[in-house]
This record gives C-alpha cells, sequence and structure tokens, in this order.
C-alpha cells in the first residue's frame, strides 16, 4: 500500500531531479519567459501547472480508487484564509518584480542565471524579515483557520470525479485562450531567444515595432 | 547564437513530466514537491550563526534550530533540482551564464529588483506556509482549497503588479 512515506535522502534527491529536470525543460529557468504569463504573450506557466495539477489529481484518485494508495494518505494543507490569501498575493507580486517564484530561482541558478542569486537572497532577507515581525503578526498568521486539510469535495460537497471533469473543462479552456492570446501577442518566448540573451527583441514588443518604425 | 539550443518541451508535455513527478513523489513521499521550506532553513541556519541568542529566542526560527535546520528532506530536493536542472539546460545547449533581464533594464536594475521582488516572495511564501510549488502545485493536485486560495492570490497580484512592471521586462 502507498505511499511508503520515505522522506529520506535518496527521496528527496530523486523527486527533486525529476522536478528540477522538467521544470527546466518547460522553459521555468527564464524568468523573462516567466514574466510572459503575465503580458499575455506566453502561456506556458499556466499550462504546464494547470496539466501537472490535473495529471497528479487525476493518478492519486485512479491510484485510491484501485487501492493502490491507502485514502487520505497524503498530505493536504489547511486554509488559514488571511495569510494564505496575502502570502499568495506576495509572492505573486514578488514574481512580477523579480521574475522568479522560489522553485524557479533554483532552476534558473542551476541554468547559469546570475539575477537568481539576487532573488535567493532577497527570499532569505525577507524570510529573516518575516521571523523579525512573527510576535506582532501571529493572530494574524493564524487567523481564519478552515477545516484540517480541507478539499474543494469538503467544500462543495461534490464528488472528486465531478471536481476533476470541471478542472480539465477549465484546462481545455486556458489552454484555448491562451493559444489566442500567444497568437494575438507575438507567441512565446523560444529557448533560442531566451540564449540569446536580451539583444534579442522580446516577442511581446513585435506589436509596437511597425510603430516605431513608422515614426523614424 | 548556437544552433545547437534544443527548444523547449511542448507546455502539455512538460505539464505530463511534471505532473508526473509530482505523483510519484505523493506515492514516494506522502507529500509533494516544495521549494520555499529550504531557503527557510537557509534563513534559520544564517540566523542561527549570525545571531544565535536572537535566532534561539525567536518565535518562528526557533523550533527550526532544536536541531539543524539544514538536515530535511527538502534540502536533498532542492539538491535535485540544482542536479535536474543543471543536467536540462547542459544536455540542450540552454545553459547560459548571464544576468537575464528585459532590453531596458540595466544589470544592477535587474539585480536590486530581482532581490525586492525575492524578499516579497519570502515574506509571502511564509505567510502562505508554502509557495508556487508547495502549496499552489501540491496543494493544488490534492485539490485543497488552501492551494487554489494561494493560486488565486498569486495570480492577482501577479496581473496587477506585471502591469506596473511592463518596462522591467520588455
Amino acid at each position: 500500500m502507498l505511499p511508503v512515506y520515505d522522506s529520506g535522502a535518496a527521496a528527496g534527491l530523486f523527486a527533486g531531479v525529476l522536478f528540477g529536470f522538467a521544470l527546466e525543460s518547460a522553459g521555468f529557468g527564464s524568468p523573462r519567459k516567466l514574466t510572459a504569463q503575465f503580458r499575455l504573450s506566453d502561456w506556458s506557466v499556466i499550462k504546464v501547472m494547470f496539466t501537472a495539477v490535473v495529471v497528479c489529481a487525476i493518478g492519486l484518485y485512479l491510484a485510491e480508487l484501485v487501492g493502490l494508495v491507502r485514502p487520505n494518505g497524503v498530505f493536504v494543507p489547511t486554509v488559514f484564509l488571511g495569510a494564505i490569501v496575502l502570502g499568495g498575493l506576495l509572492v505573486g507580486a514578488g514574481f512580477a518584480m523579480g521574475g522568479y517564484c522560489p522553485g524557479t530561482a533554483a532552476v534558473a541558478l542551476a541554468s547559469g542565471r546570475l539575477d537568481a542569486i539576487a532573488f535567493i537572497l532577497g527570499m532569505v532577507a525577507g524570510t529573516a524579515a518575516f521571523a523579525a515581525a512573527f510576535q506582532p503578526l501571529k493572530d494574524f498568521y493564524f487567523s481564519g483557520q478552515g477545516p484540517q486539510g480541507q478539499t474543494l469535495m469538503d467544500l462543495t460537497g461534490l464528488p472528486e470525479w465531478v471536481i476533476l471533469l470541471a478542472l480539465v473543462g477549465a484546462a481545455f479552456g486556458a489552454y484555448k485562450a491562451g493559444n489566442h492570446f500567444e497568437k494575438k501577442f507575438g507567441g512565446p518566448l523560444t529557448a533560442k531567444q531566451v540564449v540569446a540573451g536580451t539583444g534579442e527583441r522580446a516577442p511581446d514588443q513585435t506589436n509596437s515595432v511597425p510603430k516605431e518604425t513608422f515614426k523614424a | 547564437m548556437s544552433p545547437s539550443v534544443r527548444p523547449y518541451w511542448p507546455p502539455l508535455a512538460a505539464g505530463f513530466a511534471l505532473g508526473l513527478a509530482l505523483l510519484v513523489t505523493f506515492l514516494i513521499t506522502g507529500h509533494g514537491l516544495g521549494a520555499s521550506g529550504f531557503f527557510t532553513r537557509v534563513a534559520a541556519a544564517l540566523s542561527g550563526w549570525l545571531a544565535p541568542v536572537w535566532a534561539q529566542a525567536n518565535g518562528y526560527f526557533g523550533p527550526f534550530l532544536q536541531a539543524n535546520p539544514l538536515a530535511a528532506w527538502i534540502s536533498w530536493e532542492i539538491v535535485g533540482v540544482l542536479i535536474g536542472g543543471i543536467l536540462g539546460a547542459v544536455s540542450s545547449g540552454r545553459f547560459k551564464a548571464m544576468v537575464e533581464r528585459g532590453p531596458r533594464a540595466s544589470s544592477l536594475n535587474r539585480l536590486l529588483m530581482a532581490f525586492a521582488g525575492g524578499a516579497l516572495a519570502g515574506i509571502g511564501a511564509r505567510f502562505a506556509r508554502g509557495c508556487t510549488s508547495g502549496l499552489g502545485l501540491s496543494g493544488g493536485a490534492t485539490l485543497a482549497v488552501a492551494g487554489f486560495l494561494f493560486l488565486i492570490g498569486f495570480f492577482v497580484a501577479g496581473f496587477i503588479a506585471s502591469y506596473f512592471l511592463k518596462k522591467a521586462w520588455t
């Protein structure tokens, strides 16, 4: 019966190598590619994340259905309403500004990106600042606690397969919207453009190119 | 530009690979993938060396310093992420040492923005008790309400902040 609950060094290394290789292969070692999601010209972040969530969620559902995984056998985080929403907002703003989130900064560092070092130093500094201010923040940090490990099924009362079906549908919609906007705004950054560095005109700029040419 | 740069995987393929990696992680460990937890432990360890009295007494870092804060699963996982990232980047010709920045941003400007963004993300991940990997991706895959709440906040703030930061990247 799974999971085997092995969180040893070998398990960590193995999971990390898969994680890092997949993120790098998706192009997530590039801050320009990552942030292009928010300029709507490159939808890789939403497409890849949505696909991964759906694939893993369906995998866990099926594994439990056939008795491979014990029910409620995996860790499900608990809601702390204020802190989780504020945390999401801050990580999102930090991502738009700094070009990374914690995991992609590690992959960027592994890809040779020196700016990832600055982002990582910033994270460590931010974490220390949070710790320094922890005492007065404590009430807010624990506020709005929801039921232990609450899932969308608990929240809505719907069966898991309905939630999964809705997620597949939403992912489909996200791909369609993404393809539409990518076409409109010049398309996703390619590996060649990323490796070429800043000299290469980013695709988000292609729209403004003719205007500038006319002025000249 | 080197002609030997291999393209990224298409998003669908990369998403499947990432989803399977996450699934395997759940089946082995019972929990998902993470990242910010490691940097929290680095911050706790550094504080423990630089200001041991303060850090031991601190309500957040104190519990981490009961033992070696870096002796944890997530440390091995991040070492693995670095190895996996290097393998992917080097084998595909995508490894390049550079300050990656928008065409209008100076390197110094980019490094300062990266630091500031990192600080925001570091604070945010401590509030949320996880980051895009641990809460968004891993929490989302367990269909946790907390994971989707985090993702909503992440994307809302990302789009708003990005609107004001366009010049930094294009």
